[in-house]
């Protein structure tokens, strides 16, 4: 895994320099979405859906803008650090009540709590209300790249972050903690029985997921440079969750796959139909679901299985 | 049904759509304007109805084996696909409607103007809701319905036409939904959103009175209405996101809602 993970970070790192800058900006945000959605992924082994990943997400693009704004910090790495760290603690706090909660109930509440943000945001005259504000552009360890460098230093460093992030995660699911993931989804009073505390590991993986995803909010905010509370709106969690579905859950790489592809499917259905793009991602998602229930990488496992 | 339904939002779009360009060619011919509510109804009903029937026997029926989330994936999908459907039908620009609702006209409430036709709503919403209840509990289909939701295989062995009541059932209650679009419609300008809008704050409306429960969801209603307007009267800044911190309290509280039904446990 490590190998493969590295390979392909190589490999981007040397594509890159031939990439216009269009698809480095779409490959940037495609990271960002995946890590979203690889923190996504850890609350759907366990069944849980949260139609409120959007909140964290948020949370993170809004403290990268405070700090390029009121702070004058532009590093990257930082506002990376920082995004999650606050989504982080965020989570950490409003996980005491949701972990209690499963199924449509958890979706739901975690849909109200980005809600709430989302309307906080728009109230809030300081930070630009309804129409956000922009974010200076990025700097590398005190170093600001030449204007046509800058889409691939950020590319790169958000793929060396999305690598180790998804590197981490693997490792996650390997100890007995990640391992609970499955159990719980099985049969969560099972896992009771066992000893383990289901509430306390859906708490753990919440907060992982809003660390995830809080760095990604904060990379998106970087790379398109402008920040609104729509990064909140329950529409843009739906957004994730479409591309966790669509990715499948099988493998820590998926989500990013998924974020391309989704990308790709974005911007082709907007530029072939403007007028009904959400009919296209519609028809897309709902073709998905009934022919592909295991998301995209299924296809990968079934290549494997026909070849040996 | 065990279906949290975003679909329901479209629903409501369509029946608000479907009666108000109906209703404005019917009053435009010059047709008698007391009839124009009789319009409103079976535009609403025609319109909506083939729409359900379509995604319930064409789509929805394949999925039910799926978890509770994919179905309300599926109908997120449907709901993204249907949002572009009415653009299409219907265009971008806003329809207007007044004359139901000020044909009516307005009576004096403690000095206060307040127009009969929200009256009348609150009243056809009282019959809705109360006939629905004595469908359920009172007439033999509303029992069977009953135990179709709790256990389709049983209700299958013992001889029910399950496939009939689901299709039955997701009519009913997407012509529900068309219909308050329907009803809505005089009042507001029927504009493209109306069912985002409209469907999240129905979830927080049955999240907060418990999942399947009739009582609920009406107090559930009342709850979200009081709180919205006592928010926008004193403090308009929270009117956004103080449905959902009503939600969020109520959920911290009773987890499943005020009325929630007992669910058995899974060993």
């Amino acid at each position: 895994m490590t190998r493969l993970v590295l390979g392909i970070f190589v490999l981007l790192a040397i594509a890159g320099l031939w990439l216009p800058q269009w698809a480095m900006f779409i490959m940037t945000v495609a990271i960002a979405r995946g890590l979203v959605v690889l923190g996504l992924l850890l609350l759907l082994r366990c069944g849980l859906v949260s139609f409120g990943q959007a909140l964290f997400y948020c949370l993170g693009a809004y403290s990268a803008g405070a700090l390029g704004r009121f702070l004058g910090v532009s590093d990257i790495f930082v506002q990376m650090l920082v995004g999650g760290a606050v989504a982080g603690l965020a989570a950490f706090v409003i996980g005491f009540l949701l972990a209690r909660y499963r199924g449509i109930f958890f979706g739901l509440l975690s849909l109200a709590l980005s809600m709430i943000l989302y309307g906080l945001l728009v109230k809030t005259e300081a930070l630009g209300s309804t129409d956000g504000f922009n974010i200076p552009p990025s700097t590398l360890f005190g170093v600001r790249p030449g204007a046509d460098w800058v889409r691939y230093a950020v590319m790169i460093s958000a793929a060396g972050v999305a690598a180790l992030a998804a590197l981490l995660v693997h490792r996650y699911l390997l100890t007995p903690l990640g391992r609970l993931a499955p159990a719980i989804k099985d049969n969560e009073i099972r896992v009771e029985y066992m000893g383990a505390s289901a509430r306390r590991a859906v708490h753990v993986k919440y907060v992982i997921a809003a660390v995830l995803a809080g760095v990604g909010g904060a990379l998106a905010a970087t790379t398109v440079g402008h920040i609104d509370p729509d990064m909140a709106y329950w529409t843009s969690s739906g957004e994730f969750i479409f591309i966790a579905i669509l990715a499948g859950t099988g493998n820590v790489l998926a989500p990013f796959v998924g974020a391309l592809i989704y990308g790709a499917i974005h911007t082709m259905a907007y530029d072939l139909s403007p007028h009904t793009w959400q009919m296209s991602l519609g028809v897309a998602l709902l073709v998905l679901i009934v022919f592909l229930p295991q998301g995209v990488w299924s296809l990968a496992g079934r290549l494997r299985a026909r070849r040996s | 049904m065990k279906i949290v339904n975003v679909t329901h939002g479209s629903f409501y779009a369509i029946g608000a759509y479907a009666a108000a360009s109906l209703t404005a060619a019917w009053l435009a011919r010059g047709y008698p304007p007391m009839l124009s509510y009789a319009v409103l109804v079976v535009a609403a009903i025609l319109v909506a109805a083939p729409f359900a029937i379509l995604i319930e026997r064409g789509i929805l029926r394949f999925l039910y084996v799926r978890d509770e989330v994919v179905i309300l994936l599926v109908t997120y999908a449907l709901f993204l696909i249907l949002e572009d459907v009415v653009k299409l039908i219907w265009g971008v620009n806003p329809y207007y409607i007044a004359q139901p609702y000020a044909l009516l006209g307005s009576f004096q409430v403690a000095g206060m103007a307040y127009p009969t036709y929200n009256l009348v709503l609150v009243a056809a919403a009282v019959l809705f809701g109360g006939g629905l209840a004595w469908f359920l509990h009172g007439t033999r289909a509303g029992k069977l319905l009953l135990a179709v939701i709790h256990d389709p295989e049983i209700s299958r062995a013992m001889g029910v036409n399950v496939d009939r009541f689901y299709l039955a059932t997701f009519l009913l209650g997407s012509l529900l939904a068309a219909l308050a679009g329907a009803f809505t419609a005089p009042t507001v300008s029927v504009v493209p959103g109306l069912g985002v809008d409209v469907i999240v704050l129905s979830f927080a409306v049955v999240v907060i009175g418990g999942l399947g429960s009739l009582p609920g969801a009406a107090l559930g209603a009342v709850i979200v209405g009081v709180v919205r307007s006592l928010s926008v009267h004193y403090l308009p800044q929270v009117e956004l996101f103080v449905i959902y911190f009503v939600m969020a309290a109520v959920l911290a509280v009773r987890p499943r809602g005020l009325f929630s039904l007992a669910e058995p446990r899974k060993i």
